[in-house]
């Protein structure tokens, strides 16, 4: 069985995010980028379960700038056995993303597909379920444990005020949750393998998919600094604050 | 348990201007020759931090195209200042002719380095980022034979964890060691070669810098300014800089001589202090602070550079000290000693033989050693004081031309503190947020991160002592030595260790008066991750 899993190129999540000083993004210059996180435990779990003879090989995807190769060398070196960057400079949204992906799928005719949850850069939570629309295939999301067993796959599903476990005819789309699993180190050795292994370039023509922008960004705000507190004497003067100053109560 | 071995004709410790101007020369003399770098910082760049001043004398040697590549020389130096400061007042000074930047460029180091490294990769180099070598390699001769990475994945009780990944063995024929200064290999290599018999003891100082972005109004690219004098009396080594960089971004900074006496005086203090001087506040009015960084640097010039070789290696760069003080400068010497060592290096795989011991040799015949010969006796008159140091390097550069018939020698920094009862406590203003910021923020501004479940990298040879000693007789210098918060007395009184808050500078390395804290490398890809230092 092939698995797809897409990756995503971030800017790193121990970076503090910087808003262009003229209001038309964020800093991206010679700033961190590393693999969105919850798409290194989507890597991961594809290698786990390819380790655990449940799958045959495992095809990483990342749509963005020729730097995404990095990204897809991280996954090759934890454990990916081929890659394919559709490359492009504009930003790509979700809707995008999701053809592109489906379109990948037909192609490579895989029987699952493991993504993240959302990308920590725009925190959109869109791409893996416009996915499984696409393909018209059931969807797992959140997914805090995966099972693969008589051709179904069992989710355990993080939600509100507990888990739900689902089971779902494959081929089936799966997103992460951050519980699913700790995703490993590449190791040395990997990592010079990884050099080696095969990855594709290919463009959003190569699949036909129009990528260009449904939605128009007009400006980008850092969140407004929060003002110091202050300390009351006690709950009678607490109140008197909420009342009046604040008009909360 | 064994672990994993990878063969190289090369290793080098650190991807920084002196590791990897050495990697690319290996190849540009020997293409066929295997290089790999190992850096523990988690990208190229992640870990430096520099002023900086760039004098491209190495660099045109090394890649003589550098412009057509696109190399991130960007800013050109133009105007020199130099002023002496009193608290309300700056004194314009002559400016000495080392400081003279005609022909130098304002830049980021990291930048460069993310640069050099793109230049190295395309040459064959092997760079592995966030990798750190823990541990030299030794062969049955006590010959060495390479390093190996530190185990990731251990938890802070020592155990493995979930993750846990066992470290590699890197072997080579020639090991590099390029680690800035004050590296923890290094220091092993020190006493097991006993390379420091015959120079003098390494000096330090620690530097900090913040890069802001300011009022296009207010902004002069290549404008560069140095001080002295306030806030440090004229006992302590130190001043400041501040260069104009492209796209509206100056880079602020201020550096402390690590052999200060006073255990009151807070170095990161110092710099905070220092913004608010009417020269810089101005400038730094409105502007927004974009990143914030610290990192010692060493000081002892020419008398203070140990044996660079041993059986199996050689040091380069600022972890054997090339650092031209009055220039304020050490990319460029950095750079050119890897540049020599790579060539000793390929003469010595060429003759089959295992020590390097041409690169001394060429160091001494290069401009590298003329340069830090000349100016060795400037640093050591400080010990003076201010005013008869800069009468006697005026003297030195002037009259003598570097060539007086004597050479001063250093003392080791950590001997320098006066005990507390003996010393005057410090009141330093507290930092209102907008021009002057705590240690805490300003870590926060470094990006800086530990896997938190890790053993602490900050080792203590005898835990009774921060208490015994350095409380009692010197007030926990650490509390105020180490630019990111990571050492606190807490109740008990005990030595409370944030060791995820460090970022990778040192100065507890050397200047705890005892010698007690021993700075190990974390588990790989920790630490701070700046963005255009």
């Amino acid at each position: 069985m092939k698995v797809l899993v897409a990756v995503k190129r971030v800017i790193d999540y121990n970076v503090r995010v910087r808003v262009r000083a003229d209001g038309s993004g964020v800093e991206t210059a010679n700033v961190k980028f590393s693999m969105n996180p919850f798409d290194e435990i989507a890597v991961e779990e594809a290698v786990r379960l390819k380790e655990a003879g449940a799958t045959a090989e495992i095809i990483v995807v990342s749509i963005g700038p020729a730097q995404a190769q990095e990204t897809l060398r991280s996954a090759l070196a934890m454990g990916a056995d081929r890659a394919i960057l559709i490359q492009t400079e504009d930003a790509v949204e979700p809707l995008a993303v999701a053809k592109l992906l489906t379109a990948v799928a037909r192609r490579e005719g895989v029987e699952l597909a493991i993504i993240g949850k959302q990308a920590i850069d725009d925190d959109a939570n869109q791409t893996g379920q416009m996915l499984a629309a696409l393909l018209d295939w059931p969807q797992g999301t959140f997914a805090s444990k995966l099972v693969l067993e008589d051709g179904r796959a069992v989710v355990t599903r993080e939600i509100d005020g507990g888990l739900e476990t689902v089971s779902l005819a494959l081929p089936a789309v799966i997103t992460t949750d951050l519980r699913l699993n700790a995703p490993r180190y590449a190791s040395l050795p990997n990592i010079m393998k990884a050099k080696k292994k095969p990855l594709d370039i290919l463009t959003p023509a190569d699949f036909g998919v129009d990528v260009s922008p449904r939605l128009v960004t007009l400006k980008v705000e850092a969140p407004r600094q929060r003002k110091a507190g202050v300390k009351v004497a006690d709950a009678a003067q607490l109140f008197d604050k909420l009342k009046h100053e604040a008009k909360v109560i | 348990m064994t672990r994993e071995q990878m063969a190289f004709d090369c290793v080098v410790v650190g991807a920084g201007p002196s590791g990897l101007a050495a990697a690319i020369r290996l190849k540009q003399l020997k293409p066929d020759l295997s290089v790999c770098i190992l850096e523990k910082g988690s990208e190229v760049g992640a870990h430096i931090l520099s002023g900086a001043v760039f004098e491209p004398r190495a660099l045109n040697e090394l890649v003589p195209d550098w412009k057509a590549r696109g190399a991130p020389l960007i800013t050109e130096a133009k105007d020199d200042h130099f002023y002496f400061l009193t608290k309300v007042k700056a004194y314009p000074l002559p400016t000495p002719p080392p400081m003279h930047n005609h022909g130098n460029y304002i830049i980021s180091l990291g930048n460069l380095c993310r640069w050099l490294a793109i230049q190295a990769e395309a040459l064959g180099v092997e760079i592995f980022t966030g990798f750190a070598a823990a541990e030299v390699l030794y062969d049955g001769d006590g010959q060495v034979k390479g390093v190996a990475t530190g185990d990731m994945g251990i938890g802070k009780d020592g155990k493995p964890t979930e993750t846990y990944a066992p470290g590699v063995e890197l072997v080579a024929h020639q090991t590099i060691i390029a680690e800035g200064c004050r590296g923890s290999l290094t220091r092993m290599l020190f006493e097991r070669f006993n390379l420091r018999a015959e120079c003098d003891p390494q000096t330090y100082g620690i530097g900090f810098k913040e890069l802001w972005e300011v009022d296009p109004a207010k902004h002069r690219p290549g404008k560069i300014v140095h001080t002295i004098g306030w806030p440090l009396d004229t006992a302590t080594y130190g001043g400041s800089f501040c260069y104009h960089l492209e796209d509206h971004q100056v880079i602020v900074g201020f550096v402390v001589g690590l052999d200060y006496a006073n255990p009151f005086l807070s170095p990161f203090e110092e710099f905070q202090r220092f913004k608010t001087h009417p020269l810089i506040r101005p400038l730094l009015e409105g502007a927004r602070r974009v990143s914030y960084g610290a990192r010692a640097i060493s000081a002892g010039g020419a008398q203070s550079v140990p044996k660079l070789t041993f059986p199996g290696g050689v040091l380069v760069g600022d972890t054997a000290g090339f650092l031209n003080v009055p220039k304020l400068k050490g990319s460029h010497t950095a750079m050119k000693s890897g540049m020599l060592a790579a060539e000793a290096v390929v003469e010595a795989l060429d003759a089959g033989v295992p020590e390097a011991t041409s690169y001394p040799d060429r160091l001494k015949q290069s401009w590298l050693w003329r340069e830090l010969y000349h100016v060795r006796n400037i640093k050591p008159s400080f010990k003076w004081g201010l005013w008869p140091a800069l009468a006697y390097a005026a003297f030195d550069s002037y009259v003598l031309r570097g060539r007086a018939p004597w050479t001063m020698h250093h003392r080791p920094d950590h001997i320098q503190l006066k005990p507390a009862a003996a010393s005057r406590p410090i009141a330093y203003p507290k930092p209102d947020g907008k021009l002057t910021f705590d240690r805490l923020s300003s870590v926060f501004v470094s990006n800086t991160n530990h896997e938190e479940n890790q053993p602490s990298h900050l080792k203590l040879k005898d835990p009774t002592i921060p208490i015994a000693i350095n409380l009692k007789l010197y007030d926990a210098p650490e509390q105020r030595y180490c630019p990111a918060g990571v050492y606190e007395i807490v109740a008990g009184p005990t030595l409370g260790i944030n060791a995820q808050n460090c970022i990778h500078c040192k100065s507890c390395d050397i200047k705890d008066p005892t010698q007690n804290i021993i700075w190990a490398v974390p588990e790989g890809g920790g630490g701070p991750n700046y963005p255009n230092m």
